[in-house]
């Protein structure tokens, strides 16, 4: 660390008696741990307590009357949970719309990104009409998309209808529902990484593209070879920030129909929706606990994975 | 000028370049013109991204029956006043109102203080224990909160706050994110030799935290702001989980509406668009500055 804490005042002719010094010198070691105190005293209480007493509290039996009462149940929890068939169709349904949701609402952000990028009329309004959908909460954006994927009045349908598709029933078919509510993740998230990836974008120092076009390189030649190259960290950025998304995705499916279950035949509840419903429509506490574990597990796995495979690529990258 | 949000401590000659400012570096990022197509494309894409707010207004103002026709009614309705107190009847949307601004805004100020405070801590001085302290909490911004919600929820029976509101403001304070941004952000702004002149003059550090440092991190104050408030008027899964609807903020009043029960559309449609106006405010008034903040956080984080 290059920042040090500036010194103690340079002694002065009126120096103050030695033992008001000393005060002063300790007040000094000890004053720097006031600024963080009432952070850290929130931290501790409501957010690293929480998480780390998650694992204590899925080795026990605590229901959602008696929150106070706790029974030694040991793995019981997460013998339950994996042999409940229905968590591991939410964990499948975590995966499918996790693809779904991510891999558009990425390729597309980059997309416009690069739209953004270039001169143009208008800048800040565009960017921020990109932006619109993040201001919005998540149960708002979900009530909007549900009335707009109705089965017999959506516009969605009414549109397909215009066009000769017939109309589609994204409640109950598996793969529509999870299309619908994954559009709802897109929808809220692509302005948002697309602003993400410009600011990558503008801090590639011009001389690179400069280079590139004296040796002859098409705009999309530059894109791949130059841009590309330099959004490495920003991509690795927003991919790691939108799989632990869709590892949590809860709101979209709770609210899409408005039932925890995640449509009539668990077609598409999530795993957060599934803690959710095992939680607080059960009453499991403790189970419910135990999904979380597996949530983090799962996001450490996901995250793990993911900057081991950019490292793998950087260094097969680095070779000649 | 697309950042206002940019530390003082930025040369002042890069402001006043008649070219439009582009990244940190003045010779970065690329300078060629947009064409027919790319500006076809983004019109698209505003227009996407601004479709629903537009159909929820048109759906509000309609009625049910309405909603039922084909073709759908594409412009707005007269029916907006009466489907605004058909929704107060089905969720106390006026005090859920009222509950948002209250929770939003005290932890918004909250959040901002005691992120400041613990920034500039992290940031300008030296204690035992610095580095781990500032590891711990970088290393928990990536957690999501939601993985803790059982404990939480555990502790705040026990204080016996369900239903009430501090169990979602006090919780909401805690930003490890807003400490990281606030460091990065004094880091680069305030220079080391302010704090010595400062501390040669005699001055505490608690004077100059208050006449050095709050001054200079206002702007980055105000970005963390208006992300925190932002998040915290959309924040989903804590507030349902411990409000009940008898003491909503807008995110539970509008889990009620679309619990099922409700079957009028353009009600439902009502309740999401009063809920979804006060950050639609915030954002039209403030949105460049959120865009400037979002970028920015993005080139330090």
């Amino acid at each position: 660390m290059t920042l040090t804490a500036p010194a103690r005042p340079a002694p002065r002719g009126d120096a103050p008696p030695q033992r008001r010094r000393t005060a002063r010198r300790a007040w000094q070691t000890v004053s720097p741990y006031a600024y963080i105190a009432p952070f850290f005293t929130l931290f501790a209480a409501f957010g690293l307590f929480p998480l780390l007493y998650t694992a204590f509290v899925s080795l026990y039996r605590v229901e959602l009357q008696t929150p106070g009462e706790m029974e030694w149940r040991g793995l019981g929890n997460y013998t339950a949970l994996f042999g409940d068939a229905f968590f591991w169709t939410s964990l499948r349904n975590t995966f499918t719309i996790g693809v779904l949701s991510t891999v558009p609402q990425l390729v597309m952000a980059l997309g416009l990104a690069h739209l953004l990028n270039y001169r143009l009329r208008g800048r800040t309004f565009l960017r921020t009409a990109m932006l619109l959908p993040y201001a919005t909460s998540v149960a708002a954006a979900t009530l909007v998309f549900a009335q707009l994927f109705g089965r017999d009045f959506g516009l969605v349908n009414y549109v397909l209808g215009l066009v000769g598709i017939d109309p589609v029933d994204w409640q109950t078919g598996t793969v529509a529902s999870q299309v619908a509510v994954s559009t709802i993740v897109v929808w809220r998230w692509t302005g948002y990484n697309a602003l993400i990836y410009l600011a990558g974008m503008q801090s590639i120092p011009r001389e690179l593209y400069e280079a590139a076009e004296m040796d002859g390189a098409s705009r999309w030649r530059q894109f791949l070879h130059v841009t590309l190259p330099g959004l490495r960290p920003t991509i690795v950025f927003t991919v790691v920030v939108s799989t632990i998304g869709a590892t949590q995705l809860f709101g979209e499916p709770l609210l899409f129909e408005g039932s925890v279950s995640g449509g009539i035949s668990h077609q598409y509840q999530t795993l957060g929706l599934y803690l959710y419903e095992q939680g607080w429509g059960f009453f499991h506490l403790g189970r419910a606990a135990a999904i979380a574990w597996v949530m983090f597990l799962l996001i450490v796995v996901l995250v793990g994975t993911n900057a081991a495979l950019a490292h793998r690529r950087t260094r097969k990258e680095a070779r000649p | 000028m697309t950042r206002l949000a940019d530390p003082p401590a930025a040369p002042p000659a890069a402001g006043a370049a008649p070219r439009p400012r582009r990244g940190r570096r003045s010779r970065a990022g690329r300078t060629l013109h947009g064409g027919p197509v790319a500006y076809t494309l983004l019109v698209l894409a505003v227009l996407v991204s601004a479709f629903p707010f537009y159909w929820t207004i048109v759906a509000a103002s309609r009625s049910n029956a309405d909603l039922a026709q084909v073709p759908p009614a594409l412009l707005p309705g007269p029916n907006l006043m009466r489907n605004f107190e058909a929704v107060t009847e089905e969720a106390d949307i006026g005090k859920a109102l009222v509950n948002s601004v209250i929770v939003s805004g005290s932890i918004t100020l909250g959040t901002v203080l005691c992120c400041t405070l613990a920034g500039f801590a992290f940031a300008k001085l030296r204690f035992r224990g610095r580095g781990a302290l500032l590891a711990v909490t970088v290393g928990t911004m990536m957690i999501p909160p939601q993985l803790g919600v059982i404990p939480l929820f555990m502790l705040i029976a026990e204080l016996q706050w369900v239903n009430q509101l501090q169990a979602v403001i006090l919780p909401g304070l805690v930003s490890a994110f807003g400490v990281f941004f606030m460091r990065q952000y004094l880091v680069q702004s305030l220079p080391d030799e302010l704090i010595e002149a400062a501390r040669v003059d005699g001055a505490s550090t608690a004077r100059i935290f208050w006449s050095i440092v709050v001054p200079i991190a206002r702007p980055g104050m105000a970005v963390l702001g208006l992300l925190t408030f932002m998040a915290a008027w959309n924040d989903f899964f804590w507030p349902i989980v411990a409000l009940t609807s008898s003491e909503p903020t807008v995110q539970v009043a509008l889990r009620q509406l679309g619990g099922g029960y409700v079957h009028d559309q353009s009600v439902i449609m009502a309740g999401t668009l009063l809920g979804t106006l006060p950050v639609l405010l915030v954002f039209g008034l403030l949105g460049r500055q959120i865009v400037g903040g979002i970028m920015q956080g993005a080139v330090k984080g």
